[in-house]
Order: C-alpha cells, then structure tokens, then sequence
C-alpha cells in the first residue's frame, strides 16, 4: 500500500512536470509581451524592449525559460521554494496565499450543497423511476447541463437578490404573491409524492394551504424584516431533526435510538437560551466551531449512555442530530441579529448583495460583532453559491440516479428484500451504502475541478479570488502568476484522483489498490 | 417491500430485446431505438429546424458567391435607432410581438425583432450571426477532437507497449491542465484571428477525455474471438483497426463527440464571456450576454435572446447524446408502456 502511494505520488510529480511545461511553453509561444512597446511608439522604445528583455528574460527561448521557473519551484526540496514574481513585483506565493482561501469559500458551500441535494434527489428519483418525479428531475438536470454560470448569475441577480431587496423596503406581500408562492411550493411536494392522482391532489391542497397560511403568517408579523424562530419552533423542529435523522440511520422502530435522538434534542432546548448568552461571546470563528464540537460531543454522551448493543449507530445518529440542532440555533442567532444588519447605513435594506465578496464600508459601523461580520460573509455568499449549486447539482443527479438504478437492479438487493428486510434498510444499508462508493470518488475529483472551473463565477460576482490572478496573468503576459495559479489547481486535479483510487479502495473492499502491476 | 411496482425481471427484459432486435442490422437497432427516446427525437428536430433558420436568414458567403438570406438585415448593417413605444425611454426595443392577446397588435415580426443594440445594429441578426458561430465553433471543435482522439485512442489501445505509454502521458498532461485555463490560453491570442480559427486551436487540445475512452474499448475489443479471427487470415493491422474495431467502437465515439460537442459550445461561450474568446467586430453568444449583461434591468432582450440560443442549442446536443447513448447500449431495454405490459401479460396467460 506504501510503495503504491509512493509510485503514485511520482506519477504525480511527472505529470505536474509535463502539464506545466506544456502550458508554459504554449503560453509563452502564443504571444509577444514585446508587441504592445513595439506599436506604442515611444521616444527610448529601444531601451524598454532591452529592459523588459532582460527582465522576462525573453532572450531565451521558452523551454529555457520554463527551466528558470521551475528551478525556483524545485526549491521546495532545499528550502527555497519560489515562484517567482508578478509583473507589479509582488511575490506569487503571497499573492496565491491571499487568493486561495476566497476561491474555497466561493466553491465550498455550493459543492456541499450540490452534493447533499444531488444526491438526494438522485436516489429519490432512482426510486421513483419512471414517474413523473423522475421525468421532471431529468428534464431539470438536463436544462442546468446547458446552461452557462455567467448568463444564470446575472438572472439571480435580477430576480432574487434585487428583487428580494425590493421586496425588504415594502415587506409587504400581495394576496395574489401569497398564492404564486404557494402554488409553486405545492406543485414541488405534489411532484415528490407519487402515488395515486387523489393523493397528488390532496397533497397539492394541503401543502398549498399550509404555505399560503404560513406565508400570510410571517407577512402579518413583519417576519421578513426582523425574523427569528423563538424556542418553541427550535423545539418543534428540533423533535422533527430527531425523527429525521433517526429513521434515515436506524429507522424509527429502534427505540432506543429514538429515544437518544429525542433527547439530543430536549438538550438542545434547554441549552437554548445559555448557548445565545454564550453567543454573545464569541469573537471568532474558532469560538463558534469550539461550542459546536461541545455540543456534538454531549449529544454523542447522551447516545452512548442510551446504547445498549449497536453502540456505534446509536451515538451516530445522536451527533448527527446534535450536530443539526446547533446549525438550527446558530441560525436562529443569524436571525436575531438580521434587523441589526440591515439598519446599518453600509447595508441600507438591502442585504442580498450581487457582487463582492465582503461589505467592505461595515468595518466603519459601530458595534460590528462576530455574528455581523460572518452573516456579512455568508449573505455575500447566497448569489454564488445559488448560481453554482445549480449548475453543478444535475451532474450528481444523474451521476447518483444512474448508480443508485445499477445498484437496485443486483440479485444481493433481491436478495435482502427476499429474506424479509424492511424497505428502509434495504434501501438505506444494503443499496445506498454501495451507491456512495463511485459518488464519492466523483465528488473528489469534481471539487478539484470546481476550485479551476470558478473563474467565470468569480467575474460575474466580482471576487478577487484566483478567477481574478488568472485573469491578470493572461490579459498582462505574466508567466509566473499563469503557473502559479495552474500548480494550484492543477496539482488539486491530479491530487483529487490520487485521493478518489485511495479512496475506492478503501471504500470497497473488492478493489484492492497496487495488486496486479 | 416493493410490491406496489410491477419489475420486469432480466430474463423477461433479455427476452423482449431479442424479440425486438430480431433479423435486423445494428444500424437498424439503434436507429429504432434512437427514434423511441421521444426528448432525443424532439431535440433533433428542433436542432435542425434551427440550423436551417440561422444559416438560412442571413447572406452566406461562399467561394465568393453570396447566397442571399431571407432576413433584411446583416449583422454589420446600421440602420436607425428606433425609438418608438420603447419601455422607460430605452432605445431599439424589440418589435416581436408573440403574444396577440394583450395589446391587441396581433403577432408580427416587425423591422427588429429582437430590438438593436447601442450603434443601431440589427439584434435578430447579431444574435443569428453569433449562433452560427457558436454552431460552427461547436461542430469543428466536435470534429477535430474525434479525429484525434480517435486517432490516439485507437493506436494506443492497439498497439499498447511503449506507444500507449508515450500517449497516455500526453494525454494526462493535456487532460491535468483545466479546460478554461487552456481554453482562455488559446483563445486569448487566437480569438482575434477569427471563430474558425479559435476552434480548431481549441479541437487541438480538447480530444483527451474521448481518447481515454477509445483506448479503453480498443483495449477489450482486442482481445476478442474476431480479432483473432481476423489476424490468422492474415489481415493487416490497419485493416484489423478500421474493418474490425472501430465499426465496434462507433458507439462510444458518436456518444461522446455529442457530449463533448454540449461541453465546447459551452466553453466557447464561457471564453467569450471571459474576453478570451471570439473578440469583437466578430460576434458570438457568450460575447453578446458579456456586451449587454448590465443593461439587463432597462433592456432585458439584449441578454435574453443569445442566453435563450445557447441553453436551446446546448439542451438539444445534451438530449440527442443521451439518446444516443441510450441507443448504443446492448442493455438498454425498450420500457414498456403501461399499455404493452398488460398486453404481454394477457399474451402470456392466453398461451
């Protein structure tokens, strides 16, 4: 296993060897940094060519020139590594320091997102093949396969971000509002539900009311404006979190499981209002995370002292709970300081920005607490991420469907079903387990590849993440910068397959990795 | 359990395809089944009625003839800006009127369909002109990455030894590069010499995925009875690769030249957009959203119209692929309807 992770890691020093060198001499060969001093027609044009010459050293040709960088990378082994400089002077290194961590913030939530809904959907329309769910899910799929991330990015834009804000200076929503709304809501339940047409139907009537309901609710209590959810909802969801959670990992007939899950989340209600006291504390993000894993860490307590035999399932699902109901209370925190956000001159109601990464004029307003700044960043990040879990949730769709199909075809799912297994475990345990093995390897190699693909949503949406470094590069002749931002995602790329093998083989026992060969 | 779906089991499911299949060609095969995925056949009908209206409506120009379109514009001429019932003032607003209902106008055309853009030019034909480029872009990137791909695949996969090592590592240095970044290389010094040009650079370097693929069933089909057969009657390796594989392996190739065609018209918008693709005075969709993307709140229909073409024209090739995969798989079996089912069933029960 050591020695094929040690091939494999040469193979990846080879490859990132060639590729580079490939890109750097395409580079340099298909332009003339000297072209634009040769038109400009200044006076000393000699001496700027002699210099820039000297400087690019230009005088020697490309492959040379690509032997010079990589001397400064091959540094890494003696202490020196190096990229090089930009053009304006600043170091590679730091400039790729300042812009690696906004591009992983841009991608990171909307890979997460797509992952987790793809795949739901993906299995649940697996399930459902053939229906009418499955028919529309596809077509969906489909139409964000085609559609390019700058021309979606402008639409949410428009109608969700601007409209939105427009919609926060008059929080008032019409009747007929109301019923769009609902009507919309309604077709998506009635959609998931299959069944009978009376069924269809009751579910659309239902759930139209409930929303329309719900939606003149909030409306009436100017919940837009100054929303928060209040202990008794937390509670409500909290046991919902709890049945949830429980029937997907050990399935609702277990008690005992139940019962720790439900008291996961009478803990987190009576921790309700001491956790917002300690909120008011925190400063940092490593604060926030510190609390959180406390929490996880008693709801996984409160499982273990429940379990009686299926230990590890048990405290599983109960920190799987716990884990949720913080996400719900810190939500609820993002909530109560909201009004404060949007009364902030810098915001003015309206919080949906459309582009930038930060709200740069916040940090001149008074009393900017931690929960302020991180609800800044993340209403920063509710256009991107929107825009790029659109574009990149049909490929898990219809990767995970396609898995989940093959799976649910073997005779060991005949099998299970024949000796007498309820539908959930054999659908949860024996087939979504086994669908996750490639779909993990997938999402691996497609985060390496989301970090390079991100260039056009960072134009759109006005960060100046990589996309932005690259950019430069190009437009500016700057070969250092250029490879300093492919090393980067080109090493992600080719590290992520690395991973994605590892993985397999980890994952599935049947593939055992370095046999053979 | 899971008795509220009927399932048909694999020996029902075998059974029906050689049913089906009986007593015809492997053409025939997929072309029935091909013609079955009713979006597929949409898709196509709808690409080709669009090809035929973009190329159709304005001048071509071929080996100096000019073969006039029907439409009274090019994309380079200026007429007036109009100025008429336009929306907040707003000028060259679309004259297309589709909807007869509401305003009592009744559907027409008018002189610009789509409205004109800042200079007064013609948007129907812009956006026409940037959807022929766009098609062009897509099916010469199509071509010459099958070409090459093909080509590296089959080669590598047959030969195998040290010519497969040498391509193969090529191929991974191409493939390690993303494509946006190779794609933005390119087109940032090649875009100015024209959309042609742009997408044959493009092509070079957009074959490796398809190869990877080819060397992979080269690598199978190799090693079966037929090649075998084929070598002890003393048939040449070229022979062996045109006569015997690759007729196997047309499947996946066709399969994955449309997927890659969707991914290239895709890329070309994206590069455009980015300003590294086709440049101005040329014209081409991702440019015209790029243009125009600030006037959306006053002039919608400037960014609509190309975004609608490149979603149409992207959707299409996505859906003719899937069909076409669906067409070329051995597996696939024909579902049944509701109706046929029953039918078999009562079948059965009568024998």
């Amino acid at each position: 296993m050591l020695g094929y992770i040690v091939r494999r890691l040469g193979i990846l020093v080879v490859i990132l060897l060639g590729s580079s060198f490939i890109l750097y001499n395409l580079a340099a060969i298909s332009t003339n940094p000297l072209e634009q001093l040769l038109l400009s027609g200044a006076e000393n044009v000699d001496f700027l060519i002699a210099q820039l010459t000297l400087e690019l050293r230009l005088d020697l040709p490309p492959p040379l020139r690509y032997f010079i960088w990589l001397e400064g990378v091959l540094g890494a082994f003696t202490g020196s590594f190096d990229l090089g400089a930009t053009r304006e002077g600043q170091l590679v290194v730091s400039e790729l320091a300042m812009a690696v961590p906004i591009t992983v913030r841009l991608v990171l939530a909307s890979t997460i997102l797509a992952i987790i809904l793809g795949i739901s959907v993906g299995v649940v329309s697996a399930l459902r093949q053939y229906s009418r769910f499955d028919y529309s899910t596809t077509f969906v799929a489909f139409l964000m396969f085609s559609l390019p991330v700058f021309w979606v990015a402008v639409l949410l834009k428009e109608y969700i971000a601007i409209s939105f804000n427009n919609f926060l200076s008059q929080p008032n929503m019409s009747l007929t509002w109301i019923f769009i709304f609902s009507s919309v809501v309604a077709v998506f339940w009635a959609g998931i539900i299959s069944g009978n047409r009376i069924r269809v139907v009751t579910v659309f009537g239902v759930a139209l009311f409930v929303t329309a309901i719900l939606l003149y609710l909030l409306d009436a209590t100017d919940w837009f404006l100054a929303p928060r959810l209040g202990i008794f909802v937390i509670v409500l969801l909290s046991i919902g979190i709890a049945f949830a959670v429980t029937q997907l990992s050990m399935g609702i007939d277990n008690r005992n499981a139940l019962y720790a899950a439900l008291s996961v989340a009478a803990f987190g209600a009576v921790s309700y209002f001491p956790l917002n006291m300690l909120f008011d504390d925190v400063t940092g993000f490593s604060g926030f995370a510190l609390i959180g894993l406390g929490f996880v860490v008693v709801s996984g307590l409160i499982g273990l002292a429940f379990a009686r035999i299926d230990r590890g399932p048990i405290v599983r699902t109960t920190s799987i709970t716990g884990l949720v109901v913080y996400l719900l209370i810190s939500y609820d925190q993002y909530l109560q300081v909201w009004y404060d956000y949007i009364r902030f001159g810098s915001v003015s109601y309206r919080p949906i920005p459309t582009v930038g990464q930060t709200n740069s004029l916040l940090q001149f307003e008074e009393n900017v607490t931690y929960w302020i700044r991180s609800l800044d960043v993340l209403v920063h990040l509710i256009l991107p991420t929107m825009a790029l879990t659109l574009i990149s949730f049909a490929g898990y769709i219809r990767y995970s469907r396609g898995t989940m199909l093959e799976v649910l075809n073997q005779d060991y799912i005949r099998t299970a079903r024949a000796k007498g297994l309820n539908e959930r475990t054999v659908v949860m345990r024996h087939a979504f387990q086994n669908t996750m093995i490639p779909i993990t390897t997938i999402m691996v190699v497609d985060f390496a590849g989301v970090i390079g693909g991100a260039i056009i949503t960072e134009r759109v949406f006005g960060w100046t993440g990589m996309g932005t470094l690259f950019n430069k590069a190009i437009t500016t002749y700057d070969l250092n910068l250029l490879m300093g931002v492919f090393l980067v995602t080109g090493f992600l790329a080719v590290f992520a397959n690395l991973v994605a093998d590892l993985l397999y083989s980890f994952l599935d026992p049947r593939i055992r990795v370095g046999a053979g060969k | 359990m899971n008795a509220s779906k009927p399932q048909i089991n694999d020996a029902d499911e075998l059974g029906s395809i050689a049913i089906e299949t009986q007593g015809l060609s492997q053409g025939q095969i997929v072309r029935k089944k091909f013609f079955r995925h009713k979006a597929a056949v949409i898709s196509l009908g709808v690409l080709s009625a669009l090809v035929v209206f973009v190329f159709s409506a304005l001048d071509n120009k071929l080996f100096g003839f000019t073969i006039p379109g029907w439409w009274q514009f090019s994309h380079t001429d200026m007429p007036e800006l109009n100025f008429d019932d336009c929306p907040f003032d707003s000028p060259g607003c679309p004259t297309l009127d589709a909807i007869p209902f509401l305003d009592g106008d009744g559907v027409m055309l008018g002189a610009h369909p789509f409205g004109q853009d800042d200079i007064g030019r013609d948007y129907f034909a812009l956006v026409l002109k940037g959807t022929q480029r766009s098609l062009m872009v897509m099916v010469v990137i199509g071509i010459i990455a099958a070409f090459i791909g093909t080509v590296v695949g089959a080669v590598s996969g047959f030969f195998r030894g040290w010519i497969d090592a040498i391509l193969m590592r090529l191929t991974d240095f191409i493939i390690t590069i993303p494509s946006i970044i190779i794609g933005s290389v390119i087109g940032y010094h090649f875009g100015n010499l024209g959309a042609l040009f742009l997408a044959f650079y493009l092509g070079l370097f957009a074959w490796t995925g398809l190869s990877r693929l080819i060397r992979g069933e080269f690598l199978t089909l190799r090693e079966r009875e037929f090649v075998d057969a084929a070598r002890v009657a003393g048939a040449s390796d070229r022979r062996i690769i045109f006569k015997h594989i690759l007729p196997n392996a047309v499947g996946i190739i066709i399969v994955s030249v449309t997927l890659l065609m969707s991914g290239a018209i895709l890329l070309e918008t994206g590069l455009s957009y980015l300003g590294f693709g086709v440049v101005p005075p040329d014209v081409s969709l991702g440019l015209l959203v790029s243009t125009y993307q600030e006037s959306f709140t006053i002039r919608p229909w400037l960014f609509w119209w190309p975004g609608v073409f490149i979603v149409t024209i992207a959707l299409c090739v996505n859906f003719i692929g899937d069909g076409l995969r669906d067409a070329f798989d051995p597996r696939q079996a024909h579902k049944m309807s509701r109706k046929e089912r029953k039918a078999a069933k009562a079948g059965v029960s009568v024998e």
